[in-house]
């Protein structure tokens, strides 16, 4: 069988058809779209249409609103430092403390600067709490920023709502939508969301093209200043070929949203419902009335999450972890301890996230080695004892911490 | 993911003394918090001869704490505790051909279960000697702890300071935004401010102004590498001086030295600090580039 891709909140394979409209751009469309001659007049007009089919995509009123970027954390540093930038008297900023280190580590360098950061905490299933939140609504407060749905466990924030707060306390609103953009469908001209990001590589486009959407009227200063690429508001010359990628991608986003919703959805649902019933001692992380329809993360008890997925990798499988160890700065993940899993939980979870290219004989091919991986690391454990964890197991083994 | 050696994957898929050794008279319990893997070593010792029989490990943890235990029990099978407490980490990640510089500490917890075990089987309490950080220096495997010691021990100002003392920031100098954060944090403690452009701090060293004979020369250079060895050894190498001709001075790299991708930047250290204290421009080279050495009489005939 051939390897099975289950790592598509990570990065996905770009469309086929995306790589055939993008062909041309490199060859006979290689003309500067600023140019007066015929080599730019293809190019512009692909731009052009590529900025309708993302407009499509995420509802919004008007195409001038689509700004293209060279990544998500392009999009995410630009909202956030506009913001900063428009607004000098305003000095705090609210998100929460299970965002993409695009937005977490962006704030605390800004906090380093004088910048009060309020990260909102989230509950054992990855909820927020929008009492708290309201309470920090202030005219201090120069931009709001959650993610429309979380990377890890496929969590979806409120967003739309928690949009309509802030606008009403006369804040901006940006939402990190990267995970959300293509599987969730979306409206944004029904809504108070004033900036959000979109990373082409997460929906099958490639990488290195990102889109800031940015409402009409909402006070804006540009990061990157130059040529007047993106009227203005993002200099550089079009990323041509990507752009035009990441319209067909939108596009066919579109016609498969119901599939995402369906299909996409009941491959997860019974890989994590197989799980669950086969292996003992693992549950699913996060809010699991109300996530990403491709997304599952569970957490496997007493072992650690590189041992799970060095064993799925030479099982032909690939999945990720929210283990300190497969990171690569050791830090356990933030989402996990945002959301107090114990420690041997915690280091255990591995993400499955699955994409239109997935078929039902993969989920069955993960159930069938799955148990026989957990099984292996738990013979290795000192946490567990034959059939099921060691009696006690935080008393029953207590290392000496370095 | 980890570029792993086919070792630590052989000892990672294929795990030796796999669990609790029955009957076992030493236990050592440790884990690293920096990436919260933890293990347990289960011994079994003869009590006559202090001979390691029976050697099991329990781990939760990554592919590499994993192997390093797997390796760690074969290691020390049929040891004396006394030889056995000799093992270092860099033995056990050598014996892996090498870890990751972010899984070093892997090597180290296995040594400090070794320790914790033998204090166990003697009745002894084992305390943990150092505490580790997160890694700042990834070409040189330095941790934030260390470099804030340092700073702090031998009032560090810059970046060339901290990597003057510790090797951080010597390499690919991508860590040096972190170093100086340290150097703000540590700095304002100590009721200073951080200077980028402060002038590097004194080295009590003072340089030479009479020229050397090559006598003294050869005195001098093996004086400074009998300073720098210490810090070579505890990277588990070495160096030795083979010959000084002129104003280069051919040495060669030994132990984890030899072959070391950094072997290039120690060479340039050691040149760097041959030329404070000699007061004299030097070149040291690896003796493999030495030219073939003549004889006194094929001299005299040339």
């Amino acid at each position: 069988m051939p390897d099975i891709y289950l790592d598509n909140n990570a990065t996905t394979k770009v469309d086929n058809a995306v790589v055939d409209v993008m062909i041309p751009y490199f060859t006979e469309q290689f003309g500067n779209p600023s140019s007066i001659h015929r080599f730019a007049d293809g190019v512009a007009r692909g731009i052009k249409h590529a900025r309708s089919q993302v407009q499509q995509l995420i509802g919004a009123e008007h195409d001038s609103e689509i700004i293209f970027t060279s990544c998500g954390t392009e999009s995410d540093s630009t909202a956030i430092l506009s913001a900063i930038k428009a607004q000098p008297n305003k000095k705090e900023i609210i998100t929460t403390m299970v965002e993409h280190p695009a937005i977490l580590n962006l704030c605390e360098h800004l906090e380093k600067e004088g910048y009060t950061i309020h990260r909102l905490p989230v509950d054992k299933c990855g909820r927020l709490n929008l009492e708290a939140y309201k309470k920090l609504l202030s005219d201090q407060v120069a931009i709001v920023s959650v993610m429309w749905a979380n990377n890890e466990t496929g969590t979806i924030f409120p967003v739309v709502e928690m949009a309509e707060m802030a606008n009403e306390a006369g804040v901006m609103f940006h939402t990190d939508a990267v995970q959300a953009v293509g599987k969730i469908p979306m409206m944004l001209q029904d809504t108070k969301i004033d900036m959000l990001s979109i990373s082409g590589h997460k929906l099958h486009a490639p990488k290195g093209i990102g889109v800031l959407y940015l409402r009409r009227g909402t006070r804006y200063r540009p990061m990157l200043r130059g040529g007047h690429q993106e009227r203005g508001r993002r200099a550089g010359t079009e990323n041509s070929a990507s752009i035009v990628g990441l319209g067909k991608a939108c596009e066919l986003a579109m016609e498969f949203m119901e599939y995402e919703n369906i299909q996409v959805k009941a491959m997860r649902d019974r890989l994590e419902q197989g799980i669950v019933e086969q292996i003992p001692h693992c549950f699913i992380t996060g809010d699991l009335d109300n996530r990403l329809p491709n997304t599952t993360d569970i957490a496997f008890e007493y072992i650690e999450g590189e041992s799970i997925l060095m064993l799925l990798n030479k099982a032909g499988i690939a999945a990720s972890s929210g283990s300190a160890c497969t990171s690569g700065s050791l830090e356990p993940s933030h989402v996990m301890r945002a959301m107090q899993i114990p420690y041997t939980a915690a280091h255990g979870t591995i993400r499955f996230s699955f994409s239109r290219y997935n078929t039902m004989s993969e989920v069955d091919e993960v159930l069938k080695v799955m148990p026989g991986i957990v099984a292996t690391l738990r013979k290795l454990s000192p946490y567990w004892d034959g059939n099921g964890p060691v009696a006690n197991p935080e008393q029953a083994f207590q290392p000496v911490y370095a | 993911m980890w570029d792993y050696s086919d070792k630590v994957k052989d000892h990672f898929f294929n795990p030796k003394n796999a669990g609790a050794v029955a009957g076992a008279n030493a236990i050592g319990e440790v884990g690293s918090i920096s990436c919260g893997d933890a293990l347990r070593l289960t011994l079994k010792v003869n009590e006559d001869t202090e001979v390691i029989e029976e050697a099991g490990f329990q781990t939760f943890g990554c592919g590499s704490a994993i192997a390093s235990s797997s390796v760690l029990t074969e290691i020390i099978k049929g040891m004396t505790l006394d030889d056995a407490l000799k093992v270092s980490n860099q033995d056990i990640a050598q014996e892996l051909d090498g870890l990751p510089p972010e899984k070093m500490h892997c090597s180290v917890m296995g040594r400090e279960a070794l320790q914790a075990a033998v204090a166990n089987y003697r009745g002894e309490e084992w305390k943990d000697d150092h505490e580790e950080g997160a890694l700042i220096c990834k070409c040189f495997a330095i941790d934030a702890v260390m470099i804030e010691e340092m700073v702090w021990a031998n009032k560090l100002r810059t970046v060339e300071d901290v990597t003057n003392f510790t090797k951080a920031g010597g390499g690919c100098a991508a860590c040096h935004e972190d170093i100086e954060n340290i150097l703000e944090r540590v700095l304002k403690e100590r009721g200073e401010s951080f200077n980028p452009d402060a002038a590097p701090i004194e080295t009590p060293v003072i340089a030479e102004k009479k020229p050397l004979t090559n006598l003294q020369r050869i005195k001098k250079i093996e004086a400074v590498l009998d300073s720098l060895r210490p810090q070579l050894m505890a990277d588990g190498g070495d160096v030795e001086l083979v010959e000084v001709v002129e104003n280069t001075a051919y040495v060669n790299m030994t132990g984890a030295c030899n072959g070391c991708q950094m072997a290039a930047m120690t060479i340039a250290g050691i040149q760097q600090r041959l030329m404070e204290v000699l007061g004299e421009f030097i070149k040291v080279v690896p003796a493999s580039q030495m030219p073939k050495l003549v004889t006194i009489q094929e001299a005299s005939h040339a």
